[in-house]
């Protein structure tokens, strides 16, 4: 019998897969998909918990599928954006290697 | 309208002063007819307020906080103030006609008597003014008139510094007069004259406070009425035009202190410590004014000493306590002294502007109307029977002599060095030959500067009779004594100009320098020493705060602090994007284990 | 629900994948093992019963952002990155720090006694949860699926800002 920990196991599992690969790697597109490994991660449980509470009428509870949704959507537009900035910073660096990015360093 | 009299007179003036500014700048004989007119009709108005006995207009409330502070906007109309509001107006009127002639060539003209006619409302103001409020308000009007009247001929760098100094060392004694004020208010509760005099008998002060009120009110007075060691002003304000130096510097602004310290005689003569210390503010200013005046060159600082010492005369006689006498040495001052100052102008205009003793002479024949006139003004002034001044003077040297043999010993020696420096005037100025080209030119004054020199000179020889002057005022009361008095003083004059006269008789020179005298004992030199270093030490001192403390130690240390704090936290800021990741991830590992473990 | 061990061989899918995508020093390779991770993920949706949460997670995630990864990586030519020196402090302390959140999830997850009951079944197939998610959306989440769009739009326009040319 596949438990809901299992499931949550896996979610934390893939989790830290992307948390790790933001930490470890340096380029910068890499890293946007590690984000975006972190967000489906918590899509996951999110989606396991909806299944595991089951209302009266035998139904899962769809209120965190919505909220899937909305990640989903924001996650969408979020790359586009984060994309269109790796662009704009690739035309004035020509680089997407994070270890040349210092601006922030006084 | 019998009640609205009083402010007819006080605001006639500043209408003048208003439409002057507002509407006439532009044409100056407008203005200057504007002027004059109301200074007449004033005059005119303030006879026939002297004339009806009737009862005060009703004062108005200006600052009421109940109980604690009224102010109200109200008259005192006695004896007194009447007697002054007619010296005032008189002599003011006097002055604003013989201005038409000594001002006719000015630029400035429209300013000059906009001016002239302000400096008439403040010191209405002054006169009528029946509460300390009042009073100070038009005080410091009166002082600011004189500022812009002393500084007429701005571009002239001696006169916008005259100017400055008179104010500022007015403002000195201002703020003595303003704590004065506070002291006296703090116990009786009241601001107005009459209430102060009921209340002042139950507030059951110690003498000492009520010595050190009389003092700081006699600090305004003194700086007013350039009494020693205030006195610095006067003889710079000559630099204005000289019917202001006759209206202003010597016949009713710097009255304007003996004036008010007579108005609140009661308070003074509360306290026996302050008459002293006044008596001989008042002697010590005399007989030093009369020293310095012997050594003068200038014929308008001769006549400012002068008046400085008849000022003294006038400290002196309230200092003895005696308000009759004070007053009546102003009223009889007030004709002769701008008598000399008009007399002075006219010789001054005619010699386009030269002021030096020497380079004048033989002007008795140039101008014989001016010379009468003068004379007349400088007998009264040295007191010789039957002028004026001998009466005034002759009443307050009885009063020491009854009082104090060492002031009374101080007058009369101050009364022979009068005649003595008088006399050395007159000599030079008039008897002799002419010494420079200008003197043998120049003919005599127009009609409306002999005018009122004529005028002047009449009452200079009528206002000392008693059956003359006892229609203005409370005369003091003659004593035994009066025969001793009378005889010594008029020793001393004759003495004075027998010397005088002896010495200076066809001299082209001044025969003596003394130079303690010449720099006017060098109270100027000492004051600016003194001003200067304690300037240098408070300006050390700021420096020094403004260096190590506020510079080095707010400012520098704040950017210090922020500067140190910000080298330590830029260790911080890495610009890794990974470590920054790495942080990150350690705190939220940190997180979970305090709120979850723990 | 589906059988137990076709829930293991996603999974195991999905982890591996999510791996490659950290490991991997080519972009394209790692874009394209993104693409399989979550396709693995849509498939333990579909074990869930969110049906269309896995379809909108293929379509959106393979079909339109994926697209949108490998255009950026084509456009900007990247080649897999050289191997430059690697500092082994930041990446063990890294590695430190991922496996200390893995540890304490895990314990977390231990302790839930929910975690260790199976899931209860549905009573009937409910094959339209596309109009129960609908529903919810334009009612109860009306406003938020608004400003949703709202931010859409937003993201829209700066994108096209931010990628525009510099024309001086």
């Amino acid at each position: 019998m596949v438990t809901l920990g299992d499931y949550l196991l896996v979610s934390a599992l893939l989790f830290t897969i992307g948390f790790a690969g933001a930490m470890l790697r340096r380029n910068i597109i890499v890293i946007l998909m590690s984000l975006e490994l972190m967000l489906n991660a918590a899509n996951l449980s999110l989606v396991a918990f909806s299944r595991f509470h089951v209302d009266r009428a035998g139904l899962p509870n769809y209120n965190a599928q919505v909220f899937v949704f909305f990640i989903i959507t924001v996650a969408a537009a979020e790359v586009a954006v984060g994309l269109a900035l790796i662009v704009a910073l690739y035309r004035s660096r020509q680089t997407t290697h994070v270890e040349d990015l210092t601006g922030l360093k006084f | 309208m019998n009640s609205l009299l009083p402010w007819f007179i006080l605001l006639l003036p500043l209408a003048s002063a208003s439409v002057i500014i507002l509407f006439t700048r532009r044409f100056k004989r407008v203005s200057s007819f504007i002027s004059v007119a109301t200074a007449v009709a004033g005059f005119v108005a303030s006879f026939l307020l002297f004339r009806q006995a009737g009862p005060s207009a009703a004062p108005l409330t200006w600052i009421d906080f109940p109980g604690v502070f009224t102010v109200p906007l109200g008259f005192s109309l006695d004896g007194l103030s009447k007697t002054m509001l007619l010296v005032v107006t008189g002599v003011g009127s006097l002055i604003h006609i013989y201005s038409l002639g000594y001002m006719r060539d000015e630029e400035g003209q429209s300013r000059y008597f906009a001016a002239l006619s302000l400096f008439m409302f403040a010191m209405i103001g002054i006169v009528l003014a029946n509460n300390f409020v009042m009073l100070f308000i038009f005080w410091e009007l009166v002082g600011f008139t004189s500022y812009v009247l002393i500084g007429h001929w701005f571009d002239r760098d001696a006169a916008a510094e005259a100017a400055k100094k008179a104010f500022l060392t007015n403002r000195v004694g201002d703020f003595g007069f303003m704590l004065g004020i506070l002291m006296i208010w703090m116990p009786t509760r009241s601001i107005v004259f009459q209430d102060i005099e009921a209340a002042m008998p139950q507030t059951g002060l110690t003498p000492g406070y009520l010595t050190i009120a009389a003092l700081l009110i006699f600090c305004g007075a003194a700086a007013k009425s350039a009494q020693f060691p205030l006195h610095v002003w006067l003889p710079d304000a000559m630099e204005g035009p000289t019917p202001v130096s006759a209206l202003i510097h010597a016949a009713t602004m710097v009255a304007a202190g003996v004036y008010m310290l007579v108005r609140v005689a009661f308070i003074i003569q509360a306290s026996p410590d302050a008459l002293t210390v006044i008596a001989w503010i008042g002697t010590i200013t005399a007989v030093m004014a009369a020293l310095i005046a012997t050594q003068q060159n200038d014929i308008k600082k001769i006549l400012a000493y002068s008046t400085l010492s008849q000022l003294g005369y006038m400290v002196m006689a309230v200092g003895l306590a005696s308000k009759e006498a004070a007053m009546f040495h102003l009223f009889t001052h007030a004709f002769f002294k701008a008598l000399l100052f008009l007399g002075a102008g006219s010789i001054i205009i005619m010699l386009h502007h030269e002021q030096n003793i020497w380079k004048m002479g033989g002007l008795a024949r140039k101008l014989p109307i001016t010379f009468l006139t003068f004379t007349i003004g400088a007998l009264a002034l040295m007191g010789c029977p039957p002028f004026s001044g001998f009466f005034s003077k002759d009443a307050i040297l009885a009063l020491a002599y009854q009082n104090n043999p060492w002031i009374f010993a101080v007058g009369l020696f101050t009364a022979f060095l009068t005649a003595f420096y008088v006399t050395r005037l007159l000599v030079v100025v008039f008897l002799g030959k002419p010494r420079t080209a200008e003197a043998q030119g120049g003919d005599e004054a127009p009609l409306v500067m002999t005018g009122p020199l004529i005028i002047l000179a009449a009452f200079s020889v009528l206002a000392g009779f008693a059956f003359f002057a006892q229609r203005f005022l409370a005369l003091p009361q003659e004593t035994e004594v009066s025969a001793v008095v009378p005889a010594l003083a008029t020793l001393a004059m004759v003495g004075g100009v027998g010397l005088g006269f002896f010495i200076y008789r066809n001299r082209t020179g001044e025969r003596f320098d003394i130079a303690l005298l010449r720099h006017r004992f060098y109270v100027d030199e000492f004051y600016s020493w003194l001003i200067d270093s304690t300037q240098e030490a408070l300006a050390r001192l700021s420096a020094f705060i403004d260096r190590w403390i506020i510079d080095a130690g707010v400012v520098r240390g704040a950017s210090g602090g922020a500067w140190g704090a910000g080298a330590i936290l830029r260790l911080v800021q890495v610009g890794n994007l990974q470590a920054y990741v790495f942080l990150f991830g350690l705190g939220i590992v940190v997180l979970i284990y305090f709120t979850v473990f723990r | 629900m589906m059988a137990p061990w076709l829930f293991w061989i996603f999974a195991l899918l999905m982890l591996i994948f999510g791996a490659a995508v950290v490991i991997n020093r080519n972009p394209v390779a790692s874009a394209l093992s993104l693409v399989v991770s979550f396709l693995g993920l849509s498939a333990l949706f579909i074990s869930l019963d969110a049906f269309f949460i896995g379809i909108i997670q293929i379509l959106v995630y393979a079909g339109a952002v994926m697209v949108l990864f490998l255009f950026i990586i084509m456009l900007l030519d990247l080649r897999a990155e050289k191997l430059r020196r690697i500092n082994w402090i930041a990446s063990a302390g890294g590695i430190v720090v991922a496996l200390a959140f893995f540890i304490q999830v895990s314990y977390v997850v231990g302790h839930l006694k929910a975690a260790s009951q199976g899931f209860p079944p549905l009573p009937k197939s409910t094959g339209d949860d596309v109009r129960n998610i609908g529903l919810l959306l334009f009612t109860n989440y009306n406003l938020p699926f608004q400003i949703i769009g709202v931010l859409v739009l937003v993201a829209t326009v700066g994108v096209i800002v931010l990628s525009r040319k510099e024309s001086r």
